[in-house]
C-alpha cells in the first residue's frame, strides 16, 4: 500500500495537478455565482457537460488528421474557444430564463436551488435525446465517441529528469493556470470585477453605488460560464470521450473543491481545486482507485470540521480576489 | 429597505391569490368532530387508492397502478415526510438523504440474508442504524451551516453508496438479491385483497404497509411539531443564534431533527428493499436526494400535507407521462423551473412558512451561510 504510493508518487503527483487544474477552472464558476447570489448553481455541471461537446464537435469538425505538432494545439486552443464561447451562451441563457425570474419575485434560495437541480436535469435530458442524437447521430448515451488517432500525438511523453509528463497534461496545466490569471486581472482590475466583488460583499450598497445588479449577474454566469467552457475542452483533451452524464460528478467535485477552498473565495476555489485533485490521486494509489471518491469526500468532511469555513475563508471580498 | 419591504409585501399578495386561505381558516376554526371527519375520510380515501376506477386514469398506459402506488408513490411520499422533518422543520438543508434510505436497506440486505433475521426484527434494527447514522453524520458536521452542511451531506450519500459500490461483503455493484418478503401476518381476504399477505404478485399489501408506516410517522411528526421540540425547530429555522441565546440548545434539536429524519427514510429502505426483494447500489443515486428535496420544496416545505402533495408530484408525474417516453424527464426538469417560477414558495406552504419568505432573507434558517442582514433576494428586486 504504502510501496505504491511510493512508486507512485510522481505520476500521482501530475496526474493530480492535471485534474485539479479542472477542478479549480469548474470550481470558479461554482464559487464566483454563490458569491454574488448565494446560490448553489446545479446545472454548471451541464454546461460543463455543453462545453465537452462542443469541444468534441470542433475537434471532429475540423479533422485533425493532417496537422500536427504545433497546429494540433492551435486546435485544442480553438476548441477551447468555441466551448468556451457557447458555454457563455449557455450560461446566460440558464441566467435569464431560469435564475432571474426567481429573483425577480424574491423567491428563496431553497426555490432556486429546486430550480437549478431542475434546469440540470433539464439540460442533460435535453443532451441525452435531442442534441446528442440530431448533432453526432450517435446514441444518446454519446458514450466513446471516436476521435482521429492523430489527436493522441498530445498524450506522448516527455521526460523530465525522472519524472515523465505527457503533453496534454503540460497543456491542461498552463491553460488552466493562464485562465486563472485572467480571471484575477477581470476580477481585481476591471470595473465590472469591481462590480462583481462590490456585490458579493453588499448588495444593497452596491446598487445604491450604481451598480447594475443585473448586469453583475449576467458577466458572473458568462465568466463562469467560459471557465466552464475551457476546463470542458481540457478535459476533452485529456479523456477523448464525453457523454450527457459527465458533469455530473466532476461538477459535485468541483463545487466540493470550492467549498474546500472557501465557497465564494476565488483563490480558495484555486487551492481547493488542487489539493482535491492531488488528494484524490495520492488517495487513489493509497487505497486503490474505486476508493477515490470517499477518500475526497471523506477529506471535505474532515476539512469543514477543523475549518469550517474552509481552507482560505468565505467570501469573495476578504481575500481580496 | 422600505422600497424592498412594499415589493415582497405585493409578491406575497399576488401569491396569496392562488392560496388555499379560505380552506386554511376554515381547517383552523373546525371543531374536533369536524377534523376527525376529514381524517377519516382521508384514510378511507387512502384504503382504496389502489383501486382499479381510480387507477384507469392515474396509470392509463397499462403500467401497474398499484405497483406504481406502492414503488414509487408511497416510498416518496414516507421519505418526503421524512426530509421535511430536517429541511422544512429545522430548516436544514440535506442533500443526501437517500444516504440514510440505504442504510435501511442495506440492514434488511444484510440482517435478513445473512443472519436470517425476520422482517420485523430488521425493521426495528433498520430504523436504529439509520437514526444512528443520522447521528454520526449529524455530531461533527451540524456546526457547519447552511451549503457548508448542503455539500457535506452530498459528500456522506455519496460515500455510502460508493462504499456499498466497493465493499465485497455486500456484493459490490451487483447488490444484495433474495431479500425475503415479510411474512404474511394473516391470509383474510376483503374486496379481493389480502392486504397482511406479503408475496410477489400483489403490490398492494405492500402500498398498505407504506400506508400503515405513513400514517404514524405523520402522527408522530405531527405531535412533535407541534411541542415544544417542534417550537425549538422553527426558532432554529427562523433565527439561529438568536435560539441559541434564547437558551434553546441548538445542536441537540438539530441532531434530533436529523435523527428523526434519517430514522423515517431507513423505514423507507427496509420496505423497498423487502418488496424488490433486492437491492444495488444503483439504487440509491444523488438523483433521488434531489428528487425528494424538490418533492419537500415544491409542495411547500415544512408543511406535512404540502410535502406529501410535492411527493406525489414528483413521483407520479414521471410514471404517468410515461408515454412521453424519453422525453419525460426532460419534461419533468423543465417543469421544476417553471413551477418555482410560478410558486417559488410551493404548492401547498405553511402559513408560518410564507410568512417567513415573505419577509425576506429570514426564513431560510441557518441556510442562509452565515450572511446577516437581507438575503440576495430581495437586493435584486431594488435593482430592477
Amino acid at each position: 500500500m504504502l510501496d505504491d504510493f511510493i512508486n507512485q508518487f510522481w505520476p500521482s503527483t501530475i496526474d493530480g495537478l492535471a485534474l485539479g487544474a479542472i477542478y479549480a477552472l469548474l470550481a470558479l464558476g461554482y464559487t464566483m455565482v454563490y458569491g454574488v447570489l448565494r446560490l448553489i448553481n446545479f446545472a454548471h455541471a451541464d454546461i460543463f457537460m455543453v462545453g465537452t461537446f462542443a469541444a468534441l464537435w470542433t475537434v471532429r469538425t475540423l479533422g485533425v488528421g493532417t496537422v500536427g505538432g504545433i497546429a494540433l494545439v492551435g486546435v485544442v486552443a480553438l476548441s477551447a474557444v468555441v466551448a468556451g464561447l457557447i458555454t457563455a451562451g449557455s450560461a446566460m441563457l440558464l441566467e435569464v430564463t431560469a435564475y432571474r425570474p426567481l429573483r425577480k419575485r424574491g423567491a428563496s434560495r431553497l426555490a432556486a436551488l429546486i430550480s437549478a437541480i431542475g434546469a440540470s436535469i433539464f439540460i442533460q435530458q435535453l443532451f441525452a435525446t435531442v442534441v446528442v442524437y440530431r448533432v453526432f447521430g450517435t446514441s444518446k448515451e454519446g458514450g466513446r465517441l471516436p476521435v482521429d488517432e492523430h489527436f493522441k500525438q498530445l498524450t506522448n511523453v516527455v521526460d523530465v529528469g525522472p519524472i515523465q509528463i505527457s503533453n496534454d497534461k503540460v497543456i491542461i496545466f498552463v491553460g488552466a493556470v493562464l485562465m486563472m490569471i485572467a480571471l484575477d486581472q477581470f476580477v481585481n482590475r476591471t470595473k465590472l470585477g469591481r462590480g462583481i466583488r462590490s456585490t458579493a460583499q453588499d448588495p444593497e450598497t452596491a446598487v445604491l453605488m450604481g451598480v447594475n445588479i443585473d448586469r453583475v449577474v449576467s458577466v458572473t454566469f458568462v465568466v463562469g460560464g467560459v471557465m466552464a467552457g475551457v476546463a470542458a475542452a481540457l478535459y476533452f483533451l485529456r479523456f477523448e470521450q464525453t457523454n450527457y452524464f459527465v458533469g455530473f460528478l466532476l461538477g459535485i467535485k468541483a463545487f466540493t473543491a470550492a467549498v474546500l477552498g472557501g465557497i465564494g473565495n476565488i483563490r480558495g476555489a484555486l487551492a481547493g481545486g488542487f489539493v482535491l485533485g492531488l488528494l484524490e490521486m495520492y488517495g487513489s494509489s493509497l487505497f486503490g482507485s474505486q476508493w477515490r471518491d470517499v477518500v475526497a469526500f471523506t477529506v471535505l468532511i474532515l476539512v469543514l470540521m477543523f475549518r469550517p469555513t474552509g481552507i482560505l475563508g468565505e467570501s469573495l471580498q476578504q481575500a481580496r480576489a | 429597505m422600505n422600497l424592498t419591504k412594499t415589493i415582497n409585501g405585493k409578491a406575497g399578495k399576488r401569491g396569496a391569490a392562488l392560496s388555499l386561505d379560505p380552506l386554511r381558516n376554515w381547517w383552523a376554526g373546525a371543531p374536533g368532530w369536524q377534523r376527525w371527519a376529514v381524517y377519516i375520510l382521508l384514510i378511507i380515501g387512502g384504503v382504496f387508492l389502489p383501486s382499479e376506477a381510480i387507477g384507469s386514469f392515474m396509470a392509463p398506459s397499462g403500467a401497474s397502478w398499484p405497483s406504481m402506488l406502492s414503488d414509487q408513490i408511497a416510498i416518496y411520499v414516507l421519505l418526503a415526510l421524512g426530509l421535511n422533518v430536517v429541511v422544512g422543520m429545522a430548516g436544514l438543508l440535506d442533500l443526501g438523504y437517500v444516504a440514510f434510505y440505504a442504510v435501511g436497506g442495506y440492514t434488511i440486505a444484510i440482517f435478513a440474508v445473512r443472519y436470517h433475521w425476520s422482517f420485523w426484527e430488521t425493521l426495528v434494527l433498520a430504523i436504529l442504524f439509520s437514526a444512528l447514522a443520522g447521528v454520526i453524520l449529524g455530531a461533527p458536521t451540524l456546526r457547519l451551516r447552511g451549503d457548508y452542511l448542503a455539500i457535506v451531506t452530498l459528500g456522506f450519500g455519496e460515500i455510502v453508496k460508493r462504499t456499498a459500490n466497493n465493499s465485497s461483503f455486500v456484493n459490490g455493484p451487483r447488490g444484495v438479491q433474495g431479500i425475503p418478503h415479510p411474512p404474511s401476518l394473516s391470509e383474510f381476504e376483503i374486496f379481493g385483497v389480502q392486504p397482511l399477505k406479503y408475496g410477489l404478485l400483489d403490490s398492494r399489501p405492500y402500498y398498505y404497509m407504506l400506508l400503515a408506516f405513513i400514517i404514524i410517522a405523520i402522527i408522530f411528526v405531527r405531535r412533535l411539531d407541534a411541542s415544544r421540540v417542534g417550537r425549538a425547530w422553527a426558532s432554529i429555522r427562523e433565527d439561529e443564534d438568536a435560539a441559541e441565546l434564547m437558551g434553546v440548545p441548538t445542536f441537540r434539536f438539530k441532531l434530533a431533527a436529523f435523527a428523526i429524519g434519517a430514522a423515517i427514510g431507513g423505514s423507507g429502505g427496509v420496505v423497498f428493499a423487502a418488496k424488490q426483494t433486492s437491492i444495488l447500489p444503483a439504487n440509491f443515486e444523488f438523483i433521488v436526494s434531489a428528487l425528494i428535496l424538490a418533492a419537500v420544496v415544491l409542495g411547500g416545505s415544512g408543511n406535512i400535507p404540502g410535502a406529501m402533495l410535492g411527493a406525489f408530484v414528483v413521483a407520479w408525474l414521471p410514471e404517468r407521462f410515461r408515454f412521453l417516453d424519453e422525453y419525460r424527464m426532460l419534461i419533468f426538469g423543465g417543469a421544476l423551473v417553471l413551477m418555482m417560477i410560478f410558486r417559488p414558495e410551493g404548492l401547498w406552504p405553511s402559513r408560518r412558512r410564507k410568512a417567513e419568505l415573505a419577509e425576506g432573507g429570514g426564513g431560510m434558517g441557518s441556510m442562509g451561510a452565515e450572511v446577516a442582514g437581507p438575503g440576495q433576494s430581495e437586493t435584486a428586486e431594488v435593482g430592477k
